[in-house]
This record gives C-alpha cells, structure tokens and sequence, in this order.
C-alpha cells in the first residue's frame, strides 16, 4: 500500500517529530518508495518461521542485585539545556 | 619518507618497545598532520589536542618507569558515537551538537585503562544511518583518494582518518555495513566482530539488535592487536557474551592450507559487474596459491535481507531515538509554547532527513496494525537469514565476496534517492542480520580507487577471519597503496 500525506501527519505525530509541509511533501516520495522496497518481504513464505529477535538467542544474563551506581544526578543534569534544584524545566503542564 | 604517520599501528607499537620513538613524539606528529589535512577531508569533529598531549606525556612516564601496558602511548581515534566523558559526542547530529558526555563509552575505558592516547572524535553519518557519511550535521567527509567522492559510511569519518594517516586506529560501529563499505571505499581493513563480543555501552543506540562496535586500521594485524583490546564480557551490556577473548595475534602466521572458502552463488550472479568480478577472482587466486580451496555455497534468502533491515533497523531505531526530546539532553527548541511544542520540535529541528525518514518508517512499522505486515516479517526473514549462514558455514571456514557493488561514488550522486543509497549495503547487512563477524580488506583498485574484499565467519571467528586476511597481505601489497595526495 502507499501512503499519503495524511498518513505521514499520523506518523509524524505519534513520533512527536515536528514536520514541515515541505517535509511531508518531500518524504512522502521516499517513504513510498522505500516501502515499496520493504514490500519485497512478502515475496517470501514465512509460514511457521519463528521470528529471530536476537542473532545469537544468547540467554540473557543475570547479575547479582546489588548497588554499583553512585549518585550522580549533578553531573548528569548538567548536560539538560534547563535543570535546577535537580528538577528538569519544561513548559508548565498543568496549569 | 620516514614519516612517524606512514606507519602502522603495529609499527608502532614496535617503534615504542625499542624505544626509537616516544609516545610524545608519535602523538604530535600525527596532531600536527590532523591540522594540515583535516580541514581538507572533515574527518574529524573534535580534536583533543591537550587531553592527547597529556596522555601522551603520561604514557611515556609509564614506560620510563616500566609500568605500561603493550600498547601504552599509542594512538588511537573514536567514532563520534562512543561516549567521551568531558569531550564533546555528536552521533554527527545537530541535536546532540552540544552534548558533552558525562562518561565514557566501555570500548573507550579500556583503551584508556590499555594505556593509548586518544587523538579526538571522528566523523559519520548522523546516529550511523547512512553509507556515504553525506548525512552529517558537521559536513561530509571526503575520500582521500579523490576528494570529490564520498569515503562511504556510516563510519567514514574513522575509514578516512586511516586512509589519510590522521591516525593509525579507528573504532567504528556497524549497523548494516557501517564499518566494512567505508573500509572498502578508502582501501583500509575493517572489522565488524559477531553481535555481543563488544559491549555496546556508551554506544549511542541506532539497532539495537543489530548495532556492534569494531575497527578501522591499515591491515588485519592491527586489527588483532585493537580487537584484543575491547572484546569481552561487560556486565553493563546485557547482550555482551560470556566468552574468553583469545590472543587474535597469536594465530595470524597460520596456514591457510585446507582452508575452504564458500563463495555465495547470490553475490557473484550477472548483477556483479566485471571490474568488481575480476578483481574478486585475483584475490581468490591468492587464495587458492595459499592452499585454500574454493566451493559454492548458496545463501537463499540474501536479497531479502535489505528489505527486512529497513525494517527492523528502523523500528528500532524509532525506540532508541525516542530518547532525544530536549528536556534531558541536547538541543531544545527556542521558546517552546507547551510541552508538546517542545518536542515536536525539538526533535523536528535537531535531526537530520534521513534520522526523520528512518524514525518515521519504524513508527509506521511499529503501529497499530501493522506488525505482522512488518517487523514480525522481517523477524521471520532473519532467522530464514541466520540459518542459511549456518547451513552454509558447517560446509566452509569462511564466506567470501565483494564488500560493496561499485568503488566509491561521487558526493551527491545518491543523496536525493535514500533507495538506492540502502543497495549499497547489499553484500553486507546479512551479516549483520545473522550476528556473524565480517571483515573488509583491500582488494586490487579499479582504475585508481580503492576495492574490498569481505569475510564472514562463524559466530566468534574473529581469529579465523583476520588471520586469513593477514595472510593474503602478506603476499600481496593491496594493502600498502596510498593515496596519491596524502
């Protein structure tokens, strides 16, 4: 199936990815031609074919439930484009 | 031509155990290159000139004294994906292009603890989507063999660097070829270890299940002596593996007698162009003059692997990047009206078309409705993938063919098509797809750029891989070409 600039809104939203009308116009041609590309999946039967999530199926690993972090938040925060008092500042929410 | 940056990374290392040269020396030799030619091929984003000097002064405090490592005072540089506490990470991205990391990625804490004095942040196509290194916030690489052409991607910034002797080692990662097309566009050697024998920690995420850290150098010794040096387990990755870490030097010198190397019928069908093919075939003599014999194999499902890549790479991608949203790190969008707004455009603004392409397929890929169209497809290919690679393997030591379809293109030519751009990873994602370790080396040069050649081994076959490659280098010069200006 194709999609249309609709779709891309939709999609544009749900991933919270502001897009200009240029944008959509422009990538609306290559989503469609890259999901033409995708489409070449179904050429194949995968009937009972168990889906591969991880390439080696390696069983995760556990590790003793112990504290090793320290407390870092200052160092962390500092990299936010606007914290203080240890709190990140966003537009206010509820008003 | 007695340059200290003419020579290998295991030149080096030799240079610094007889004391003919010093740490200090080596590093200022190459900063001083970096700062004539870089300018030039954009290979590097952050040099770290004073951090490399102290290193480096350090380092041969260590070997005076008689407390270093094997490779203390080497240098090295990192993609600009791994994480460098207190130096500036990109990802190449506009929206991490003021994120100075707060730690250090696991592959560079154990170059630091080896001892080796790292030159700076590399280059690459934003958050490693790409195979030209045109996607960029900071510019487009260029090839050192012809400037006007791309060095491929997404580690090209780490594949020219070596080329152009700005540093004897680069990490790289790779996603879906990410480390072995960009070798093979610059005429260097580049390793892609099989999925979980690098921790992936301080990696900044693009695939998960897909991403691995590795190498860029001039030969498959160097890379032997790099690979030792961050392989192995590492608890804050749950994916790492639980495996020793051989001596990957150890077993370079063997034979390749009896050796069977399994050409896939898929990669040199009439799609494979002649100049590629016969440069292939020279490779492939060396190979049999070594004793090795060849076989056809088959790989059924290979040419559906881009098409399930663009699936799940995507898909997971849209997960991973869903992290940058300016409140935590980064950039923030001016004066954000509400939350949303903050968002929307913060990430609307900080990245690049081919990161919103790729995080807009995902989500689609991911949404109500579509998942066993997609990405329960593409998972269901994957394992068709990663059996016929098994199948195959238990009749061959290693899988041979061409790492890309063409040398390198020139800067431009595929940008506005991202499609045909995907098809230059064809000879590589399946690798990826199935886990498995790959290495590109120089080939012969088709009319004066650069060639690869690509092997594939079994899960954990690092050793085999680099040390068939090895020998091949040892009995030809591929390798030793440079390029002509630098």
């Amino acid at each position: 199936m194709s999609l249309t600039s609709d779709h891309v809104k939709r999609v544009g939203r749900l991933a919270q990815l502001g897009l200009t009308d240029a944008e959509i116009t422009e990538t609306l041609t290559q989503l469609n031609s890259i999901l033409s590309l995708v489409d070449q999946m179904q050429q194949i039967d995968t009937k009972g074919v168990v889906p591969l999530a991880h390439p080696l199926e390696l069983k995760q690993i556990l590790r003793a439930d112990a504290v090793t972090e320290m407390d870092q938040r200052e160092k962390f925060q500092n990299t936010s484009p606007q914290a203080d008092a240890g709190l990140y500042l966003v537009p206010r929410v509820v008003e | 031509m007695s340059d200290i940056t003419d020579l290998s990374f295991s030149e080096l290392k030799k240079a610094l155990q007889e004391k003919s040269l010093s740490s200090t020396e080596i590093t200022l030799a190459f900063l001083e290159r970096i700062e004539s030619l870089n300018p030039e091929l954009n290979t590097f984003i952050t040099v770290t000139r004073d951090e490399a000097m102290r290193s480096a002064k350090n380092a041969d405090t260590a070997i005076s004294r008689g407390t270093a490592t094997a490779y203390t005072g080497l240098p090295i540089a990192h993609k600009d994906l791994f994480c460098t506490d207190g130096v500036l990470t990109t990802c190449g991205s506009k929206i991490l292009s003021n994120f100075v990391a707060p730690y250090d990625a696991h592959v560079v804490s154990r170059c630091k603890a080896a001892g080796l004095v790292s030159l700076g942040k590399l280059n690459m196509d934003e958050f490693a989507m790409g195979s030209s290194n045109e996607n960029s916030y900071f510019g487009p690489v260029r090839n050192p063999w012809d400037t006007d052409r791309v060095p491929g991607g997404s580690s090209g910034g780490s594949a020219a660097a070596v080329a152009a002797k700005l540093t004897p080692l680069a990490t790289g990662t790779d996603t879906g070829g990410s480390i072995r097309q960009p070798a093979a566009f610059t005429g260097t050697s580049g390793i892609k270890p099989t999925y979980g024998r690098v921790s992936r920690f301080g990696m900044i995420a693009y695939a998960s299940s897909l991403d691995q850290g590795g190498l860029i150098a001039h030969t498959a010794e160097d890379l032997a002596h790099g690979l030792g040096l961050i392989a192995g387990h590492d608890s804050r990755d749950s994916t790492s593996a639980e495996r020793s870490v051989p001596d990957y030097t150890e077993v370079l010198n063997g034979s390749l007698k009896g050796k069977v190397i399994g050409l896939p019928k898929q990669f040199f069908d009439d799609r494979l162009n002649n100049s590629m093919r016969d440069a292939m075939d020279m490779v492939l003599e060396v190979f049999k003059s070594l004793g090795a014999s060849v076989v056809e194999i088959s790989l059924d499902h290979v040419a559906e692997a881009i098409p399930a890549y663009y699936v799940i790479a995507p898909a997971e991608a849209s997960s991973n990047l869903s992290r940058f949203d300016g409140v935590r790190f980064g950039y923030r969008a001016d004066k954000p009206t509400n939350l949303l707004d903050l968002y929307e455009r913060s990430r609307g603004e900080g990245f690049g078309s081919e990161v919103k392409r790729r995080i807009l397929i995902g989500t689609y890929a991911l949404s109500e409705g579509y998942y066993d169209a997609y990405y329960k497809k593409a998972q269901q290919i994957r394992r068709l993938i990663r059996d016929d690679f098994n199948h195959a393997l238990a009749s061959c030591d290693l899988i041979f063919g061409p790492t890309t379809p063409s040398t390198a293109f020139v800067i431009g030519e595929k940008i506005s098509d991202p499609v045909s751009m995907y098809l230059e990873d064809i000879y590589t994602v399946a690798t990826n797809m199935a886990g498995l370790p790959g290495g590109s080396f120089q080939a012969p040069m088709i009319s004066g750029l650069p060639t690869g050649y690509q092997l594939t081994g079994p899960a954990f076959g690092e050793s085999i891989i680099l040390n068939a490659a090895h020998q091949i280098q040892m009995a030809t010069d591929w390798h030793r070409l440079n390029p002509e200006n630098f």
